[in-house]
């Protein structure tokens, strides 16, 4: 039970699930012949999306003269790496490894919090028919096309009043709120979880609760990985909530923090030799989530197929 | 509204139960239902319906100098409305999303198309190459664009001075819109690709044979079968594209450090709004001008939608 059930496809495509399996790839004589050319032609679209981020890479191993008196798109022939990660990691007293540190924080905190909200909410809308459920809901569903500017300006003004700004959880808290993560939980709840087995509980005498607890957390995991691996990317991700909300450095996730670099380096303030250690910075923020993606991509995969989309 | 679209599975109704009256299975279940959802509709309306309304109830004040703050009805929204900045950025929006959304969700579709007809080697590999931008921070991103477009040490501005041709002014007024465009492209054509790719791949198979068997090509297959059986996900990857697009903040707010002349406070709508709360002091305004973005944004999206539904329905 990993991937997403075929009513979810069946949701976004509008196409009744397939009865068939997954193996309909196998067929055999209809196969279109693969291509030499075609394949070419994609390999030189694929350079568009990986030439910058080998750029990043060449350009994080060169110390900052290097950078104009070299070509962009190759080694310099002096590797300065380790000398730009030490830089990374030191500069403004190793302000960098705060900024590291508060991202994984929102993130985790935010997503975690995020998923198991959506996934309660969800399975109630799945499983249970209750008065003024189906209006909530709707409710839930139209948030989805409120602009980001409408809600954090006010929220600013909100949280400024109760003394909440500048603290982790002016970040956290609006970040818990996923309306896409409870659709797609519901979708998914209505057809992982099994009335049958619900009803079979409430005979031997399980609580409602304890039957969510129990049977239904269980059997929602790999939905509420999915939900979670995007509520992660969308705060990993955040700028705009953060650069509202914080003011103190220390407080900054990473994209906060590097945007302030970048700045800094472009008013040229005396601050050159940053271009080399924003670079690197910018290289070593993008592992984590591109590791992430790599090696989690049947639930990124599956989520995006129930239109897990900008959660 | 896109809720409207979307289509929920039936819920079978809860069995009657046969030990104990119906009434109270249901109480027990309106109980568990309301306990369930509790927490998240707690922090929706705290931290979602309630800034809403907030943010509504302040756009209808102006903070005076004297007097302090005073009911001024729709006044906000008129001086909005005939406010050339604000009307700039939107325009300027308007021309972002006419010519950017079609080229990208064009490029994720041919994509998408040409991985699932299964005529590419190295299929993974591709598929995953074109979606990795999609986990690199859109802040990060542009901070690499703009070095990349950059004269200074942008490999494009060395590759023109190496062949004695003036370097290409990615940052200049008149290309801004264009390198904006080409980085959202660059982070979204992947994961747009793969929302159409998923669609594609859950399209009932026994279509395509019965085309095949009626002697269509692959070409042929997929534009007059499979590109309408994903119409749905089609429309979808639209509208959020449109929202994405009207609400363009992150990568002109770090292009405008290193291009300040070019990109002023008042580029898009939603650096307008920044720049008015924070900046200027002016939330009440900016209120505003976030509620009538809200509107643009959802006119547009229902239009795009209204628009699909009807041609689907010429089509039948």
């Amino acid at each position: 039970m990993t991937t997403i059930p075929a009513t979810a496809e069946a949701v976004v495509t509008g196409t009744p699930p397939r009865e068939t399996t997954r193996s309909r790839r196998t067929h055999s004589s209809d196969q279109p012949r693969r291509s030499k050319v075609l394949t070419i032609a994609m390999f030189v679209a694929l350079l568009y999306f990986l030439l910058p981020l080998w750029w990043l890479v060449v350009a994080s191993t060169k110390s900052n003269a290097d950078l104009f008196t070299s070509f962009g798109l190759w080694f310099s022939g002096t590797n300065s790496l380790w000398a730009n990660i030490q830089d990374v990691f030191t500069t403004q007293d190793g302000v960098y490894l705060l900024w590291l540190r508060n991202s994984l924080v929102y993130a985790i905190v935010s997503a975690v919090g995020a998923a198991f909200l959506a996934t309660m909410a969800g399975y109630a809308f799945a499983k249970y028919r209750f008065r003024g459920g189906n209006l909530i809901f709707s409710g839930i569903l139209g948030a989805v096309m409120i602009p980001m500017t409408a809600l954090t300006i006010p929220t600013y003004l909100l949280f400024a009043n109760a003394g909440l700004t500048n603290t982790p959880w002016a970040v956290i808290l609006p970040s818990l709120v996923s309306p896409f993560g409870v659709y797609l939980m519901r979708v998914y709840a209505a057809d992982a979880v099994d009335d049958t087995l619900i009803e079979a509980a409430r005979v031997d005498g399980a609580g409602e609760l304890r039957i969510f607890f129990t049977i239904g957390l269980r059997l929602l995991a790999p939905g509420m990985v999915t939900v979670l691996l995007f509520a992660l990317v969308s705060t990993w991700n955040n700028y705009f909530l953060p650069l509202i909300m914080l003011n103190s450095p220390d407080l900054y996730p990473l994209t906060v923090g590097l945007a302030q670099w970048q700045a800094l380096a472009a008013g040229g303030s005396g601050s050159r030799a940053l271009f080399s250690t924003i670079i690197t910075g910018a290289f070593i923020s993008i592992i984590p989530l591109v590791l992430a993606f790599l090696y989690l991509q049947r639930y990124w995969q599956s989520g995006l197929a129930s239109g897990a989309v900008k959660g | 509204m896109t809720t409207a679209d979307v289509r929920l599975p039936e819920k079978p109704s809860p069995a009657p139960s046969l030990r104990r009256g119906p009434s109270r299975l249901r109480r027990r279940e309106n109980t568990a239902a309301w306990v369930l959802i509790a927490p998240f509709v707690l922090v929706f309306l705290l931290f979602l319906v309630v800034p809403i309304v907030y943010s509504g109830y302040l756009s209808l004040f102006r903070e005076q100098l004297v007097g302090g703050n005073t009911f001024v009805g729709l006044e906000n929204y008129t001086r909005a409305l005939t406010d050339p900045s604000f009307l700039s950025g939107v325009a300027r929006m308007a021309v972002f999303l006419v010519i950017q959304v079609p080229v990208m969700l064009g490029l994720s579709l041919v994509f998408a198309l040409l991985l699932d007809a299964g005529v590419l080697y190295l299929q993974r590999f591709i598929r995953l190459g074109i979606f990795i931008p999609y986990a690199v921070p859109s802040v990060i991103a542009a901070l690499m664009w703009g070095y990349l477009y950059g004269g200074d040490f942008g490999p494009f501005a060395q590759l023109a001075e190496k062949l004695g041709a003036p370097a290409p002014q990615f940052l200049s007024a008149d290309w801004m819109l264009f390198s904006l465009m080409n980085i959202v492209s660059w982070e979204f054509i992947g994961y747009n690709m793969i929302i159409l790719y998923a669609a594609l791949r859950s399209v009932p198979r026994e279509l395509f044979d019965a085309a095949a068997v009626d002697g269509a090509g692959t070409v042929r297959t997929a534009w007059s079968i499979k590109i309408p059986a994903i119409r749905p996900a089609i429309l979808l990857t639209v509208i959020f594209s449109v929202i994405g697009s009207f609400q363009l903040f992150n990568e002109p707010s770090i292009l405008r450090n290193i291009a300040p002349n070019v990109i002023g406070v008042d580029y898009t709508p939603n650096l307008y709004a920044y720049n008015l709360a924070f900046i200027n002091r002016d939330s009440n305004y900016a209120a505003a001008i976030a509620f009538i973005l809200g509107i643009v944004i959802m006119i547009v999206s229902y239009t795009v939608q209204l628009s699909a539904q009807r041609k689907e329905r010429a089509a039948r």
